[in-house]
């Protein structure tokens, strides 16, 4: 085991899958020469040459649709959005090609590709800098959609990422790159996709959250635990295939729901989640599945009105309370 | 670096004529006599370009093309008869692009299309049989019957799809390309794409791409002169396509479209650049659909004289005059290579009739290549 923070585990399994696999290749804006706009590619072109790690222009629809051309004849690419928010200039790649082809093929070309890079909000980067996008790409069959809360699950879930046979989009936090954690040094150590991980165990109430809202759970639910309520604390890890069981198991223990999320809450992953629970596990529930997600609205860039729109572990916490009916 | 050629004639005053709103009772504009002219002179052209030929390989560029024209007739019949669902984009009048340009590469290179890709399917190899059968939606077509028209795919000949969203396959070509060189194979890529694709984003940052990267692709604008029912000139400022590789420092040229030699031709040097240099290349070749963008198409754009006007210069006609002419073939060769066409095509026909539908539980299959049971360790 050692100590990594998110930005070197991700590094490590990027490192580690380059190393293992020829057909794999890394490309993205600055990744290379720059070591990356967030430093997760640091010394890679170093490493493995600019044949491996290149540089492209700043035209997201052109190398995402590269990248998929590339893994139709063999090659597996790891495709990085400086952030995702410039994913959405590489939508019609994303969606129009990568998850369809292998379908209208009749199975004949497989798109082993991974498309990654941080998103969700960061610090004061204003409305078309703060986009948390899950929710479009886990729409879509054909695609799957990864959100790592720690560093282990980081590295553990890229490197199972860039092994599938299927596109992945995996996205990163930005603010969470600096987090510390233990990471298994093991080059074979991954985390199979569509695993969802109890974070912590409890018997009152579960909260649901992924990618930055797990350590803001965990923390919620350590003033809950001072406040008399357990909570188990369920990071999905992956979005598509989301694992719904073990949603659905702790609830049927806990009865009380809440979910927390960056995102939008309007069409969201919390509305999905909330809507499989009543389907699946109705009759267990005490209360109705409550949801703490981020403001409706544009990010905006003042200090105190981002805070407002993120939610935090007071909310988490009031959530929490009120599905448990303590206030 | 770029080269550029002249357009010929013919094609320069078809962009004058085409009015702004295009309908269908604009007064007539045929000067016989100069069309005549002009099919002489490409006749011409074509004659010395034949020389290069051996008799066999003039002789299967005609029948393919037949192939293709009459593949696309029954197509259109079928279409008609509610055999074939969907959207159905017809070759009909661009035979000679396909078939020249393929005509210039190998089994093991790649070949991306849009949804016009039929006749591209036909002449990279893939049977008339799986296409048809694609089209009517049955489990023995090419992709299963779950692509249909636009997303014909053969991975074993190298048919890397029909693509439905105009320009899409520009940025997968330039992938294709990008994975041959990593590789190190010297295959190349031929990307097939109309005009109008042409003002996507995808066509500039592929090209950009290519050339800086320096990529063995082909970029094939089949420039038909019609974006659905929108005119070149009613949607591109700078409508000389050719010319758009300067902005690149991308070798160019201009083809005639309606001389198969001249595909040919003009796409062996750009194969040559490709597999030697990792070179990419624009060629925009001039060709005319006869047909509607689509089979719904009314076609109230054009006027009947600019359609017969380019009958004129049907590429399979302009062809079969030039084997005739110069003894390559007679009339009875030519009649036998119709009769076997036909033959195949009604072959096709029914093996697609006759072929079941997929099963129902093809619904859920191909959807990923490793499915995951969500939950399991």
């Amino acid at each position: 085991m050692s100590t990594l923070t998110i930005r070197d585990a991700l590094n490590q399994a990027l490192k580690e899958e380059l190393a293992r696999d020829e057909s794999v290749f890394l490309m993205g804006e600055e990744v290379a020469e720059y070591d990356g706009a967030y430093k997760v590619t640091r010394g890679l072109l170093h490493e493995f040459g600019p044949k491996r790690v290149i540089d492209t222009p700043i035209t997201e629809l052109g190398f995402a649709g590269l990248g998929v051309g590339a893994a139709m004849a063999g090659l597996r690419p790891i495709v990085e959005f400086m952030t995702f928010n410039f994913s959405i200039l590489a939508t019609d790649q994303i969606i129009n090609s990568a998850a369809k082809m292998l379908y209208m093929s009749g199975g004949q070309f497989k798109i082993p590709i991974v498309f990654r890079g941080p998103g969700g909000s960061a610090f004061q980067v204003s409305s078309q800098h703060s986009q948390a996008l899950e929710s479009w790409y886990a729409y879509f069959p054909g695609l799957k959609v990864v959100m790592p809360s720690t560093p282990a699950d980081a590295k553990g879930l890229l490197k199972s990422a860039i092994r599938d046979d299927d596109p992945v989009v995996f996205i990163e936090q930005e603010r969470m790159y600096g987090h510390k954690g233990e990471v298994p040094d093991d080059p074979d150590f991954t985390i199979p996709l569509g695993l969802a991980d109890v974070k912590r165990e409890g018997k009152d109430v579960t909260i649901v959250a992924r990618s930055l809202m797990v350590p803001l759970a965990l923390k919620a639910a350590e003033q809950l635990e001072e406040q008399g309520v357990s909570c188990e604390v369920i990071d999905p890890r992956t979005i598509r295939p989301l694992d719904i069981g073990t949603i659905v198991e702790s609830v049927k223990k806990t009865n009380r729901v809440v979910i927390a999320e960056e995102s939008h809450p309007i069409c969201g992953v919390g509305a999905e989640i909330s809507a499989e629970i009543m389907e699946r596990a109705f009759d267990y529930l005490d209360a109705p599945v409550k949801r703490v997600s981020g403001a409706d609205v544009p990010m905006p860039y003042a200090k105190n009105l981002e805070n407002l729109a993120i939610p935090d572990v007071e909310r988490i916490v009031a959530a929490v309370r009120e599905v448990a009916y303590i206030d | 670096m770029s080269k550029q050629t002249a357009a010929p004639p013919s094609a320069a005053k078809a962009e004058e004529q085409q009015s702004s709103t295009g309908v269908m009772d604009a007064p007539p504009d045929v000067d016989s006599k100069k069309l005549k002219q002009e099919r002489d002179e490409a006749k011409e052209r074509q004659k010395d370009r034949l020389s290069k030929l051996s008799r066999e390989q003039a002789i299967e560029l005609y029948r393919q093309m037949l192939l293709i024209r009459r593949f696309e007739e029954k197509s259109a019949e079928a279409y008609v008869a509610g055999k074939i669902g969907g959207f159905c984009h017809l070759y009909i009048g661009q035979e000679a692009v396909g078939v020249g340009s393929i005509s210039a590469i190998r089994k093991d290179d790649y070949v991306l299309a849009s949804y016009r890709e039929h006749g591209l399917a036909l002449a990279k190899g893939m049977t008339a049989r799986s296409i048809m059968a694609e089209l009517f939606g049955k489990a023995t077509g090419c992709s299963k019957g779950k692509g249909g028209s636009m997303h014909m795919f053969d991975k074993e000949l190298g048919f890397l799809g029909g693509h439905a969203i105009v320009g899409g396959q520009i940025a997968l070509a330039t992938g294709t390309a990008f994975a041959t060189k990593y590789q190190g194979t010297d295959q190349v890529t031929l990307c097939y794409f109309g005009e109008a694709a042409v003002n996507q984003g995808a066509f500039h940052e592929s090209l950009n791409m290519a050339q800086l990267w320096k990529l063995p692709c082909i970029y094939i604008c089949e420039n038909n002169q019609y974006g659905m029912g929108t005119s070149l000139a009613r949607a591109m400022s700078l409508s000389d396509i050719s010319k758009k590789a300067c902005a690149y420092e991308m070798a160019s040229e201009f083809v005639d479209g309606m001389d198969v030699l001249a595909v040919r031709e003009a796409t062996l040097r750009a194969v040559e650049r490709a597999r030697k240099d990792y070179l990419p290349t624009l060629l925009e070749i001039r060709t005319y659909r006869f047909m509607g963008h689509s089979m719904s198409d009314p076609g109230n754009y054009r006027t009947r004289a600019e359609i017969e006007k380019y009958q004129e210069r049907d590429p399979i006609k302009l062809f079969s005059a030039t084997l005739l002419e110069e003894k390559v073939a007679d009339e009875k060769t030519l009649e036998e290579i119709d009769r076997k066409v036909r033959k195949e095509v009604e072959d096709s026909l029914r093996f697609a009739e006759e072929s079941p539908l997929p099963d129902p539980e093809e619904l859920y299959t191909d959807v990923y290549a490793n499915p995951i049971e969500p939950g399991r360790k």
